[in-house]
């Protein structure tokens, strides 16, 4: 056991803190301030934000860390990796933008891809001159995701494309997008869905932007109407999408940068608990020491399940673990931080009195969403239940 | 960075886990509930002839020399296999304090000999009201001449009465404070000392003490006179994480107990383990038993390090095994239905011991309560 870090590692650290020291000084004021609120996280203006951002941290070297340099990436390691995700955290710094793209897209080529389409795809994913959305959920797909019904037809060198799909964050801001779709409605459901992507300028595309219970539109249902596209875009052999689909859903799962977030978050909310005056009740004080609890738990498991990636090479079972607990710690700290606001907890953004000018309110609602995004609680625990415990299957 | 048990420490896992299965089997710990000194000799020779007994003592002192973390690797063990005895009295809570404070003729005296299995010890520390505070301790000890005399009642002492020595925590100045607290290594056998074993739930014996002008001699100070407390304070927190270790690996038993059981258990023609309601409990206990076995090797880690952050991780670990071995014990039992209510099924064992070990070196709310005023919220 040895949670030092080699020399390199260090001059890595070096490196990044000292960049950030530096360029964190252009952030736009806003940034990180209590006192002013920022733009609405759907606006135009705060994609552009993140955007300039991520380009920022592209053109200095620190995205696409483990990636292969020959795709644009740095051919570093996973801990320089690990280390990115701390440190920006720690430095309270914007992450990448480009989440769908640098998440699950862009594994997928490499893990699936032509070498034609990593040279062509992926310099662009991570530099974020092209970003990249998601079409997997339909109506009647939704943790029965193996249930698509958009069909794709091959006619002559393309794909022709109809159907629905929905809960598409960010479609409205994609230049590309990956898709699931059925291409063999004979076979077996697991065994007649492919992995496609497109261009979203092509023809037939409808997006229609749903709001979500926070009252931001980050999400949108969208139409495929005789949608045309060559027909060598798709990752991996047709009629195997599916399995493509979940790799990249489990790389996501297993994800280990997020400790040191979650522990500014405590950190935040316990100041709010003082400023609120509520610090003294025991019962405040119980919770919020429970919460810390949980973030170090979570910290450790993540950093288990790392020290798995990196003897095994894969990540480790503890991924759905880490996952449903992480996303329902979320959930208690942000309803717990509304309650510490009593009669303030009310007063949203853009109202006189409203606390941190109503970003406690954002976060509350939008952590209704963490147990359902991403895959159910109820999915994950039956994932944890049949794969990780050998439960049987239904 | 490396966080995980490393090849020998999983060699001595195994090894352990071998051996307990053979050597400890349910009907030994049930045996030994209802046995009046509490644990088979035979046993305890055993795990001493194997090192146990000073696996993280110096070899300098009869010890093996191996790091706390490995100690927890074995304790982890202990708990899965419930061993019966007064392994945690004599080897962690005595055992360090005596390393952490006696001067070098104390621990000549005392180590190698527990390493060895001759002596048994145990630390007398909480009282009546059951508390872990300097603030809880009353037993006072007088000096008189060059000899201490001590009155007064400990309580819940566990494994007393098989004891030959135990280490008393005493006041030697008036006062409620830390200040004024002494260690006094006493003679099981000395006069005015009594020993009543007190009937458990789940056959651990724990013990009343009761010191009545026990006289002792200043040599038997253990560590600095009035300043005993800053030692208890770090026995404390190697003794939570101990506890800790055995209760993770305790709730582990109870996880894999339960998985086995809903594949096998066929009701409405099929393995109650299909029913979502069944695999989700047991994917809760499974996150929360994950969580304790992360929490607990840190926690362990920090104790070989010294690390600054070791109190707040032990708070930490012990606030989460409280609730994660009484939660998985109480779904173990749910999970098995009839059978896990009855005297003869295992699980009842278990989910005792979690309840036990709940409230040993102070339970949830009160670690969350250290972890808020280390935290100064």
């Amino acid at each position: 056991m040895d949670f030092s870090y080699t020399p390199a590692e260090e001059t890595f650290r070096d490196e990044l803190r000292q960049w950030l020291s530096v360029h964190m000084k252009e952030l736009p004021e806003w940034w990180g301030r209590r006192d002013m609120a920022g733009p609405e996280v759907d606006s135009d203006e705060y994609h552009d934000f993140s955007v300039w951002w991520h380009r920022k941290l592209y053109d200095a070297g620190f995205v696409g860390i483990t990636w292969p340099r020959e795709y644009g990436g740095r051919g570093g390691t996973i801990m320089e990796q690990v280390i990115f995700y701390e440190e920006i955290a720690r430095h309270r710094a914007p992450g990448l933008a480009n989440a769908h793209g640098i998440g699950w897209c862009g594994p997928a080529f490499l893990a699936h891809g032509t070498e034609e389409q990593k040279k062509r795809y992926i310099p662009k994913i991570l530099s974020a001159e092209e970003i990249w959305c998601t079409f997997y959920s339909e109506p009647e797909a939704g943790s029965d995701m193996a249930n698509v019904q958009t069909r794709a037809v091959e006619d002559g060198d393309s794909w022709v494309v109809n159907g629905q799909k929905v809960w598409n964050s960010g479609a409205h801001q994609a230049d590309w997008a990956v898709l699931l779709v059925r291409t063999d409605p004979e076979a077996r459901k697991h065994r007649g869905i492919s992995y496609l992507f497109l261009d979203m300028k092509t023809p037939g595309i409808t997006i229609r932007p749903l709001r979500n219970i926070t009252g931001t539109a980050e999400f949108n249902e969208t139409f495929f109407d005789n949608v045309r596209f060559p027909i060598d875009q798709v990752i991996g052999e047709k009629n195997m999408g599916w399995y493509v689909a979940a790799g990249a859903l489990e790389y996501e799962r297993s994800s280990a940068g997020t400790a040191i977030a979650r522990e500014n978050a405590v950190r935040d909310i316990i100041r709010l608990a003082k400023e609120m005056k509520r610090n003294e009740d025991p019962l405040v004080r119980q919770r919020l020491a429970q919460l810390y609890i949980e973030t170090t738990v979570l910290k450790y498991m993540a950093l288990r399940g790392l020290t798995h990636e990196l003897r095994e090479g894969r990540p480790g079972p503890q991924g759905a673990v880490s996952s449903v607990f992480s996303m329902e710690f979320n959930q208690r700290l942000q309803d717990l931080a509304m309650e510490i606001q009593g009669p303030y907890s009310r007063l949203t953004r853009g109202s006189k009195h409203a606390v941190d000018h109503g970003r406690w309110q954002y976060n509350f609602l939008r952590s209704r969403g963490n147990t359902i995004e991403t895959g159910t609680s109820e999915i994950k625990r039956n994932i944890i239940a049949q794969r990780v415990l050998g439960l049987p299957r239904q | 960075m490396d966080f995980d048990l490393g090849e020998e420490q999983i060699m001595l896992k195994t090894s352990a886990r071998d051996f307990l299965e053979k050597e400890c089997p349910k009907k030994l710990v049930r045996d030994m509930m209802d046995d009046d000194k509490g644990y088979s000799p035979d046993l305890w020779r055993k795990m001493a002839d194997l090192g146990w007994h000073g696996l993280a003592f110096p070899e300098e002192y009869g010890g093996v020399g191996s790091s706390f973390l490995d100690l927890a690797v074995l304790l982890e063990e202990m708990g899965r296999a419930l061993v019966p005895g007064p392994f945690v009295s004599t080897v962690v809570s005595a055992g360090r304090a005596i390393l952490a404070a006696g001067n070098e003729e104390q621990k000549q005296r005392f180590l190698p000999a527990i390493a060895s299995g001759e002596t048994i010890m145990t630390l007398a520390l909480t009282e009546a009201d059951g508390g872990v505070e300097s603030s809880c301790i009353g037993v006072t000890a007088t000096p008189s001449g060059s000899d201490f005399v001590i009155n007064g009642t400990k309580l819940f002492v566990p494994d007393a009465h098989v004891a030959d020595h135990l280490i008393c925590v005493a006041r030697t100045k008036d006062g409620t404070g830390e200040d004024g607290i002494s260690l006094f290594l006493v003679d099981a056998a000395a006069a005015g000392l009594q020993v009543e074993v007190l009937r458990t739930m789940t056959g651990e014996k724990l013990c009343e003490v009761t010191f009545n002008n026990v006289t002792v001699p200043g040599s038997s100070l253990l560590g600095e006179l009035d300043g005993g407390w800053p030692v208890v304070r770090n026995l404390l927190v190697e003794a939570t994480v101990a506890e800790c270790a055995w209760m993770m690996g305790g709730a582990r038993w109870v996880l894999e107990t339960s998985v086995d059981y809903a594949k096998e258990r066929v009701q409405f023609g099929v393995p109650i383990g299909t029913f979502q309601a069944v695999q989700h409990k047991l994917a809760n206990v499974a996150v929360e038993v994950e969580g304790a076995t992360s929490i607990v090797y840190y926690a362990a880690w920090t104790v070989d390090e010294n690390d600054p952050g070791k109190t707040l991780a032990a708070s930490t670990a012990k606030a989460w095994c409280s609730d994660t071995y009484k939660h998985a014990a109480f779904e173990g039992v749910q999970i098995h239905g009839g059978i896990g209510f009855t005297w003869d099924h295992d699980m009842h064992l278990y989910f005792k011991r979690a309840k036990s070990s709940q409230v040993a070196f102070g339970d949830a709310d009160y670690h969350r309560e250290r972890i808020a005023q280390m935290l100064e919220i």
